[in-house]
């Protein structure tokens, strides 16, 4: 056993010398808008032409076929620079994944280079209001009709889907098979005919998600993933990334991490011990995240649900350390800044990627083999 | 002994409660941060004719008061209803005109602001940076480091002792849309001399339990609210309600408002002895903590929704945020408790070291 990271320190390097060179000197407008989403667009162009947009992926999509460790690397450098969110996430980290998994070698070669360069950026349409938590109650349906299907329903709180171009989920092909069955993975654009977007503004107004309508929408054949009837197989392929390292890499803890030990040194009373000791134990947590990252990369079995266990302690260390740094702010902690913004957007954290309510109930019963509770 | 609110006092506190169910306080706050602030002008002159603000003028100038019990009846509804507007700073600033011994101010003010013809904001720096809602406030007053400077010896008398009508500076936006913070500018000195530094700490104390008592108000809305959309809301076949994931977490927030309550109104009875700078931040401490931990539950539980502007009740989750660190953080309080248990000797005249603020 060992931590030699000393194999990848030239790729490292590398990162540090690219970031250092190219991350804009002030902040982007929030990706949660109009103009910021523009400008985060802009942004992933200028890391795919640097080839450091999907440095995992296979080179022939864009990538570098960096192996997990380099991966991680990437993410430490990334946010340690203090270089923009991904506006791409939640395509490179939730569709690309089920599309390497189940995706046609067609598909791979017409989706994924564009999602490299950010020309195309998707966003997830699984959620309904019906259907949170309980997904497999979807109702949205998916007809079969010449060359393809006719969508129509609702799906909600897809993140910037108000902005976004094409979006990917779950409907209904099937609506006499039960819940988990009958059901059909569907890529689509965001502004076709039918589908209208009704943006939704988060908890400080700026329009993160949107409610779509869909009325007749029309999707070939080509768009399906995987076949059809066997949507839920593969859409439960990706939550293993939305819960695991992949959507919420260390890097973005121990980055924060840090910066709230320099909002420490600036603004602590070195006698307030409660807050000394939250400081610390966020910094703590991260760096057992990013430990733990490491053993995972480190691992030759599909780690499954345990992936829920990662969920859990990620979403609540991203609160405990934006929580710590507003209480360090006293009464400055309430208004709008860097702190703010990364505070509104912890608090999602264990409401997303499956409430963390759902993943102890995985935990609990898949990982420790407690029994089932009745639902 | 009877520690619990007499018939009267609870019919005032159901009083407001219809009176504020009536107005529609979630249209009355969206106005208000879209600095529409009509409607609740008209609503604080309802309040008024309630006869709320005239609890903390006293007798003498024209008001009813000093009646803090009923004052934290009254503030428990104005959080229940998340009343927009520089609620606590008038009352604070009644307080702090009522202690100067400036018959000029006090005589011009103290019967405007029991009357409701007065909007009053009020920063106490550092403690209170910021004066809320000052654009559309009638009078802004300010006293520099009069707070903070009694815990630190060896600076005391050095300012703290001159109260100035101030200038507000730009608004700075926060977490909660309603509450616009003002910076405050220098003005002219209205009065000055120790009496203004003793007014000032009483000041801070009231405004503070004010302010614990509208958390705990925020604090049963939300646990209410959310009780309610957790027996509605569905999901696998069942109420998410049914879930003990969400009895327990549901429950827990009981726990922390029902031993809440006791703290604000102990503090309240223990207005004017030796002990209320400590009571009130125990209330506060307490109140900041036990209304957090109700508006994290309420976004918990609610999932999605709750996280969103439009859906009303997330007016309740941003303004428990904001409140839980205004008129002194927990960690601020805490250490107030803790100095005056283990010496808290004062040079400021038997006032408790009030918190130390960065
Ligand atoms: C910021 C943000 C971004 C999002 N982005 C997207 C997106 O891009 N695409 C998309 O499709 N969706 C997205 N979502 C939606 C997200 O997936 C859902 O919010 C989530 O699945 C929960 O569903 P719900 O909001 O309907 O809450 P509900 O399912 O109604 O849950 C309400 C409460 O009940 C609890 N509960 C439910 N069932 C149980 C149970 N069996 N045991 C114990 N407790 C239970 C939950 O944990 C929660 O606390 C996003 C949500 C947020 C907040």
């Amino acid at each position: 056993m060992d931590l030699d990271l000393s194999p990848v320190e030239p790729f490292r390097a590398e990162v540090r010398d690219w970031l250092r060179a190219h991350v804009p000197a002030a902040a982007l407008p929030s990706l949660e808008t109009e103009e910021g989403f523009a400008a985060h667009r802009a942004w992933e162009r200028e890391l795919h032409r640097a080839r450091l947009s999907v440095v995992s992926w296979p080179e022939r999509y864009g990538g570098r076929d960096a192996t997990p460790l380099e991966w991680l690397v990437f993410e430490e450098e990334y946010y340690a620079a203090g270089a923009p969110g991904r506006v791409s996430q939640n395509g490179i980290n939730l569709l690309a994944p089920t599309l390497l998994r189940h995706g046609t070698p067609e598909q791979l070669d017409r989706v994924l280079p564009p999602m490299a360069s950010g020309e195309v950026i998707w966003a997830q349409a699984w959620s309904e209001p019906g259907a949170g938590s309980d997904l497999a109650a979807l109702r949205a349906t998916a007809t079969r009709t010449d060359g393809g299907w006719l969508l129509n329903g609702q799906k909600t709180w897809s993140s910037r889907a108000a902005f976004a171009d094409r979006g990917f989920g779950p409907f209904r092909s099937d609506p006499a098979a039960g819940r988990h069955h009958g059901l059909t993975y569907l890529m689509f654009p965001l502004d076709a005919e039918g589908l209208t977007r009704r943006p939704i503004g988060r908890i400080d107004g700026k329009p993160a998600f949107a409610e779509l309508f869909f009325d007749d929408v029309f999707v070939p054949d080509s768009d399906v993933i995987g076949a059809p009837g066997e949507g839920w197989r593969v859409a439960m392929s990706t939550t293993g990334n939305e819960r695991g390292l992949t959507l919420r890499s260390p890097g973005r803890f121990t980055a924060a991490a840090d910066r709230l030990v320099a909002l420490w040194r600036e603004h602590a009373d070195p006698a307030d011990t409660a807050l000394r000791d939250r400081v610390a134990d966020a910094w703590i947590r991260a760096r057992a995240y990013r430990l733990k990252g490491f053993e995972t990369v480190s691992r030759a079995d599909d780690v499954g649900a345990e992936s829920s266990v990662n969920k859990v302690f990620w979403s609540e260390l991203d609160l405990a350390l934006h929580e710590t740094a507003l209480d360090l702010l006293g009464p400055d902690g309430e208004l709008g800044g860097e702190w703010l913004e990364g505070y509104v957007f912890s608090l999602a954290g264990p409401i997303y990627a499956g409430t963390n309510e759902i993943q102890r109930n995985v935990i609990a019963e898949r990982v420790l083999g407690l029994p089932r509770a009745a639902r | 002994m009877k520690f619990i609110l007499d018939a009267e006092q609870r019919l005032f506190g159901e009083t407001l409660h219809k009176l504020l169910t009536g107005a529609g306080t979630p249209g009355v706050i969206r106005s208000w941060a879209a600095g529409e602030p009509g409607p609740g002008l008209a609503l604080w002159r309802s309040l008024s004719e309630a006869g709320v603000f005239a609890l903390a003028v006293p007798e003498a100038a024209g008001g009813a008061g000093p009646l803090p019990v009923e004052l934290v009846t009254a503030f428990h509804e104005l959080g229940r209803h998340a009343v927009p507007g520089p609620l606590v700073e008038t009352v604070a600033a009644a307080e702090l005109l009522s202690g100067i011994g400036d018959e000029g101010l006090a005589a011009a003010w103290l019967p405007r602001i029991a009357g409701g013809t007065a909007v009053v904001s009020l920063a106490l720096p550092p403690a209170v940076p910021y004066a809320l809602d000052a654009d559309i406030a009638d009078l802004v007053l300010t006293v520099d480091r009069a707070v903070d400077r009694a815990v630190d010896r060896a600076g005391a008398g050095d300012g703290g002792d001159e109260l100035r009508k101030a200038v507000p500076g730009a608004v700075r936006p926060s977490l909660d849309p309603a509450r616009r913070l003002f910076p405050v500018g220098p003005g002219g000195a209205s009065a000055t001399g120790p009496a203004v530094r003793a007014a000032a700490g009483a000041a801070y104390d009231l405004g503070a339990l004010a302010c614990a008592a509208q958390l705990t108000g925020l604090g049963r809305r939300l646990l209410e609210a959310t009780v309610e959309y957790a027996a509605a809301r569905r999901q696998f076949g069942q109420p998410i309600g049914a879930f003990q994931a969400v009895k327990h977490r549901l429950a827990d927030v009981l726990v922390g408002l029902e031993y809440t309550r006791p703290l604000v109104h102990g503090a309240a009875l223990a207005y004017g002895s030796p002990d209320f700078a400590r009571d009130v931040s125990a209330a506060k401490a307490a109140a900041s903590e036990a209304a957090y931990a109700a508006a994290r539950a309420a976004l918990q539980v609610h999932g999605a929704i709750g996280y969103t502007d439009e859906y009303d009740l997330s007016l309740w989750i941003r303004k428990a945020r904001a409140l839980h660190s205004a008129w002194g953080p927990p960690a601020e309080h805490r250490a107030r408790v803790l100095s005056s248990l283990v010496g808290g000797q004062d040079p400021g005249g038997g006032r408790l070291p009030p918190p130390r603020v960065r």
